[in-house]
This record gives C-alpha cells, structure tokens and sequence, in this order.
C-alpha cells in the first residue's frame, strides 16, 4: 500500500483540473438552466490561446516567469471571447426556445469549435507541444509532484478562493446568486439579468482557461480534441458535486480524479476483479460511482439549490 | 421581413444543394473509361489522414500517389491511367468500412492500399473481399487479418482478396522479446496495451516468447486511449520494479504514456512496436524519451539500395509530408496491385476484361517484383514472404537503427 499516497495525489491533480472546468458548466446551468456542451472546446480553445502567446507572440527564450502570467492571459482572453461569442450569438436568440433548442446549438457548436481550430490552427492536426515549466519533479516524503502539476497545486485552491469572494462578497456575486434562485423576481428589484448571463459565462471560461494552461503544463501537449473527453468528464463532476453549486463543482472534480487513481491502482487486487482494474476501466468505474451518488442523494454531494428549485 | 428572410434562407439551402449535387455528378464522370481511349484505372487509399495518426496515414496516401505517377510517366501498363482515391479513416473502423463501400461502388478501383489499423482492416475485409476487390495493407500487423483468429493453432485464411506487405506481430512481438531477454538483458517487464487488434496482440506475443525466453512479466495494464492522464499507470509500473515496459499500441498514447513514466521516477525503457516508431512518438515523448525502443518491418529504407529512387523520388514529388514508416511498404503495396493489373491486361490482349476486380485479386496472389522494401510476393494467408524486423532506438531526438534481422525459432 506504499503507493497510496502517490496515488491519491495523482487523483486529486487530475480532480482539481475536473474542477476547474466543471465550475464553468455549473454556474452556467445555476443561472440558466442550460447545459454547456461547447464548454469542453473554450477550455480547449483557452490552451491554443496560450499556444499562441508562447509561439507566436513571445520572442523564443522567454523566462518562464514572465511568459506564464502572459499565456494565463492569452488562454482568459481567448476562451472569455469564445464564450461570451457563443452566449450572444449561439444561446441568447434562444434563450426563449424550449431546453432542447439551446443544448442541440451547444452540441454544435462543440463540434465547430473543434473544426475551426482543426482546419485554421497551424500545424493543429495532430498534438501540438506546449512549453514547460522547467526544473525537476519535488519529492515529498515518497510522493514526487511534477514541475507541470504545480501550476495546478497552485492555480485551483486560488482559483476557487476568487470565485468565492466574488460570489459572497460582491454585488454583481450577490445579482447571480439572486438570478440563480428566481430570475424574474431578481429582474424586477433591479438585477441586469443580461448582463450576469454573460459574467457567468466569462468566468466560467476564465476558469476553464486556467485549467487548459495547467492541462498543457501537466502533458506537455494540447490538440484539438482535447476539450471533449475531458469536458464530459467535467460536467461529470459537476453533476456529481450537485450541479448549480461551485463548491460541488470541484468537490465533484476531486472526488472523480481520486476515484480513477484509486480504481486503476487498485480494484485489480480485489480477488475475482483482476479483469476490471485496468486504467481502461477507471472510466466505467467514475460513472459507476456516478450512478451511486445519484441513487442515493439525487442531487449530487452539495447539491440543494437544485432541489429547492425543483 | 419575415417573407424576405424566407427566400434568402430557400434561395441558400437551394444553391448549396445544387453544389452538392454538382459534386456528386463531377465525382461519378470522372470514372470508368475516358476521352484518350485509354482505361483509368484507380487504386483506393484508405488511411487516417485527420487526427492522431496522419502523420502516417499521409505517408502511405503521398508513397501511393508517387507509385502511381511513376506507372504513369512510365506507360507502365500500356492503355492504363492510373489515379488514387484517398479516403480518410480517421483510424475508426466503422468508417474503414463506409469507405470500402464507397470503392466497392467505384467500377474503376481495381485495388486499395490500407488502412493503417488493423482494427480498422477488420471492418474492411468483408466488405472488399464480396466485391472480390483486392486490398494490400501496407501497415497491418495483427495475425488474424491473414491466418484467422485461431492461428496460434490452425491457420485459416478467410478473406482471399487481402494481402499485406508487412509482416506480422507473430513475428514482430517475440523478435522484440528476444531482443530486450537476449541483447538487452532485462529479465522484468511490465506490458501495457490499448486492448485494440494491434495492441493487444502484439502485447500478448511479444508476453509469450518473454515468459519462454525465462523473463518474467511483473505487471500488466490495459490503458484507455482516449485519455491522455497515465499518471495511475505509471505509479504502478514504478512500484513494481520492472526494468522495462514494452508497450502495445499507438504513439500518440505512447509518447504520453513514456513522458509520465519516467516523471513518476521509474528510469527505465519503454518498447513498442511499428506503431511506436514515428517522430511524433518522439516529440510526444519529450527529452526522457532518450534510450526508448521501437520494433519496425522490414530494414530502414534509407540504407537499402533498392529505396534510393525512392527517396529521390519523394524528394522531388515535393510532398509536405515525409513517408514515414510505411512509405516504403505503401509504395510496394500500390505497385503489387499495378503490378497484378499489367498481368491482367497483357492476359487479355491488352484491355481491361469484364471480371478484372476477381482477375486483379488472383494476380496479386503471385506477383513478384523486386520492390522498395526487397522482394515483394505474398505466400498463401497473403502475408508478404519478406519477415525482415529492425529494433530502432531513440538517440538524440531521432529514431536510430540499432539492430536488423529476421525473427528465427518460435
């Protein structure tokens, strides 16, 4: 069992990354209702934004520590100007349509995003590489954290510390708490319904850019498809954390990342389960997991505000 | 305003019909016989040309088109033009298949060259060999596509319009266990496949002949393609003390999966098989990708004699791409289907006969040429008779042969 702390750690790295991008479908659904589908493409879209700073903007040799807050940047920039594209001119004339309407444009717009930057990104058909952070892994007792994976160590607890206060402590936080329990009573004591629609969008996509720099990082290389698998896995979390809630957003993210280390680690020492421990079915296992927490506590781990409103 | 919008949005869908109807009718014209009198004949091209794996796929479509040109510009078959038409498959199966159905509709393809995956040949096979249309693969190496699923015990070959100008993971996974037991000296593994046709087989000889080498497998995993986290994995493989990983699958896994292994602090090699051996598993793989092996068909084309014109010949087509791992079998794998189509002709006074999809399919079954590779024939599975294998090596960011041979003993 000498390996378990490794693995949890591994498991709550890759967590934290689920978490980054499932606040983006979270707050998305609290406010109006509308699974993001194209949200896993803005994350992807935010990692060729950072590309893109690296590459083409700096001059070659930059110090990582001056080049990373300015791909941060670039990846914000980026998905923030996808996102709030899609909300205006994909979702907004649609925001009257019945659910499936919206859902269908989303879907489209995934795969759009994802032939865009196929067809116009160069040299994009296949992985790109993404810079690293230099130095060497860090050894913790016997627990080695990657030079990538501490951009992330970093990056998701601050992430979550910001969204907090905005949320809590700000005015325009307080207007898409109100828009999130009723949207029309919010409208009539003088909430601009408009405008926390598309902060909830940018600030998801802020996120999901966040979280596509520390994917870069951690892999060491971005492609156009990137966006899909993890941000099913990332609605995934979101609604196992109890989807229209942040907190259960990167609970949701934690508890998926350590639930795929942790399977794959282990499940094939269970006698009679060796067929079904492989990493190939740290997925299944995710979703079996899914399926649990929904029998059980329909509205995901920290998930009340759905059921009032239900 | 609402009427205005009606039309324009009528006027548009009509004028993008018409297009697509437009492209449809420009694709069916220029089949079957044309104005010169001559007979044009196509050779199919099914390979990933999008995604992951195009850096190969695009190999085999460019070393197939430089096949045909030459035949061509050298009036190789007399009242025969050639021309390719390249499907993508984008290296799924299910749309291997909608392709074969698409050239099994096209009168004028008399052969295909592909696909890349055996997964993919899978789905293919059926299909082709009810038309009677003969498919070379340049790139299959699961046993089973020839020699049936049962071929560790009884070889039975099902389909008889496949051939393939590489060898097979029969043959590639224990000529790569005997490398890493015999010359490498590592006696620990930890074998690793993406549980597809290719992978998991070439996994699974590649175990067998290690185990009977006297090795011993410390671990094994089934990884699922389509994540790119192996971080589990790898704490797994360090723990368990092996002093090599062999690897059954793809690069863009591959590359990933070598990165992460030794991030996780377990120093040792990862080996795989031909498909491994690609720049991109390199670049994927970063600077600890230093000391990785990789098994591949045949010899390196660049030191043989008989690739020269080959590689001057690629070079002077100007492609954007480079042939890759394949190319050299891509261009023989075309040829064999010229090749089989000369044999027609001449048969038949010079014309196409009316059968030539069955005639080009037996034809194939004995021709004999001296080819890119060395000698191109196919013995009775369709199997090329050439077993050659070379272990390459990761040195200084570039693939290093270290090592050729053919695989003896069994």
């Amino acid at each position: 069992m000498n390996e378990l702390p490794q693995q949890l750690v591994n498991g709550l790295l890759l967590g934290s990354m689920y978490g980054l991008v499932a606040i983006g479908y979270t707050m998305v659904y609290g406010i109006v209702q509308l699974i993001n589908f194209a949200h896993g493409e803005i994350f992807m879209t935010g990692a060729f934004g950072a590309l893109t700073v690296y590459v083409y903007i700096l001059p070659d040799g930059t110090s990582m520590w001056i080049a990373l807050p300015l791909m941060l940047v670039g990846a914000i920039v980026v998905a923030v100007t996808v996102a709030v594209g899609a909300e205006r001119f994909a979702y907004r004339p649609l925001r009257s349509a019945p659910r499936l309407a919206p859902l269908i444009t989303a879907i489209g717009l995934s795969l759009a995003l994802q032939q865009a930057v196929w067809a116009w990104y160069p040299e994009a058909k296949s992985a790109r590489t993404f810079p690293s952070i230099p130095g060497g892994p860090f050894e913790i007792g016997n627990v080695t954290i990657q030079t990538g994976d501490v951009f992330l160590v970093a990056a998701a607890p601050l992430s979550m510390a910001v969204l907090a206060y905005f949320v809590m402590r700000t005015r325009t936080g307080r207007g898409m708490q109100a828009t999130a329990q009723d949207p029309d009573t919010a409208k009539l004591m003088g909430v601009n319904t408009d405008r926390i629609i598309v902060i909830a969008f940018a600030l998801g996509a802020a996120f999901a850019a966040v979280g596509s720099v520390a994917y870069g990082f951690k892999y060491g290389q971005i492609d156009f498809r990137m966006g899909f698998i993890l941000g099913l896995k990332a609605f995934t979390a979101a609604v196992l954390g109890g989807i229209g809630n942040i907190y259960g957003a990167m609970l949701g993210g934690l508890v998926l990342g350590v639930a795929e280390a942790l399977s794959t680690a282990y499940i094939a020492d269970i006698p009679g389960m060796d067929k079904f421990g492989s990493q190939s079915w740290a997925d299944v296992w995710a979703f079996v997991l899914l399926i649990l927490v929904l029998l059980l506590r329909p509205q995901g781990l920290l998930g009340e505000r759905v059921a009032d409103r239900a | 305003m609402r009427q205005r919008s009606l039309i324009a949005i009528t006027a548009a869908l009509s004028a993008g019909a018409l297009t697509l109807t437009a492209c449809g009718s420009r694709d069916s014209g220029d089949n079957g016989s044309d104005a010169k009198g001559g007979t044009t004949v196509t050779i199919g091209i099914d390979a990933p040309l999008t995604g992951d794996l195009s850096a190969l796929g695009l190999g085999i479509k460019n070393s197939v088109d430089l096949a045909v040109k030459t035949a061509n510009k050298k009036e190789y078959v007399k009242g025969v033009t050639f021309k390719i038409d390249a499907k993508d498959d984008q290296a799924q199966p299910s749309s291997g298949q909608q392709n074969s159905t698409a050239f099994v509709t096209d009168k004028s393809v008399l052969g295909v060259v592909g696909p890349l995956n055996s997964s993919v040949a899978e789905s293919m096979q059926k299909v082709l060999d009810d038309a009677k249309l003969a498919q070379v693969s340049p790139a299959n190496t699961n046993p089973a596509l020839t020699q049936g699923v049962n071929w560790q015990k009884t070889k039975t070959r099902t389909y008889k319009s496949y051939f393939r100008t590489a060898t097979t993971d029969a043959i590639q996974g224990p000529f790569a266990a005997q490398y890493v037991y015999n010359k490498a000296k590592k006696t620990k593994v930890f074998v690793i496949d993406d549980k597809k046709t290719y992978g998991a087989g070439l996994a699974a000889t590649f175990s067998a002949e290690f185990k009977k080498l006297g090795g011993k497998v410390v671990g094994t995993e089934h990884i699922n393609p389509d994540t790119k986290d192996f971080s589990a994995v790898a704490t797994k493989v360090k723990n368990s003390g092996a002093q090599v990983v062999y690897y059954g699958g793809e690069y863009p896994q591959a590359g990933p999966l070598s990165k992460q292994i030794k991030a996780a602090g377990a120093k040792v090699p990862l080996v795989g098989g031909d498909g491994i051996y690609a720049d991109d598993f390199i670049k994927l793989g970063g600077a600890s990708a230093t000391g990785d092996l990789a098994t591949s068909v045949g010899a390196p084309v660049e030191t043989l004699p008989s690739a020269k014109q080959f590689v001057a010949d690629y070079k002077a087509e100007g492609y954007k791409e480079a042939y890759a791992a394949y190319g050299g079998y891509s261009y023989d794998s075309a040829w064999s289907i010229i090749e089989a189509v000369k044999k027609v002709v001449d048969d038949n006074d010079g014309k196409l006969p009316s059968d030539a999809r069955a005639k080009v399919t037996a034809a194939l079954q004995n021709v004999s040429f001296d080819g890119v590779t060395g000698k191109v024939s196919f013995d009775e599975y369709g199997d090329a008779t050439n077993k050659q294998l070379t272990v390459y090596s990761v040195k200084d960011g570039a693939w290093k042969a270290v090592e050729s041979g053919t695989y003896n003993g069994s």
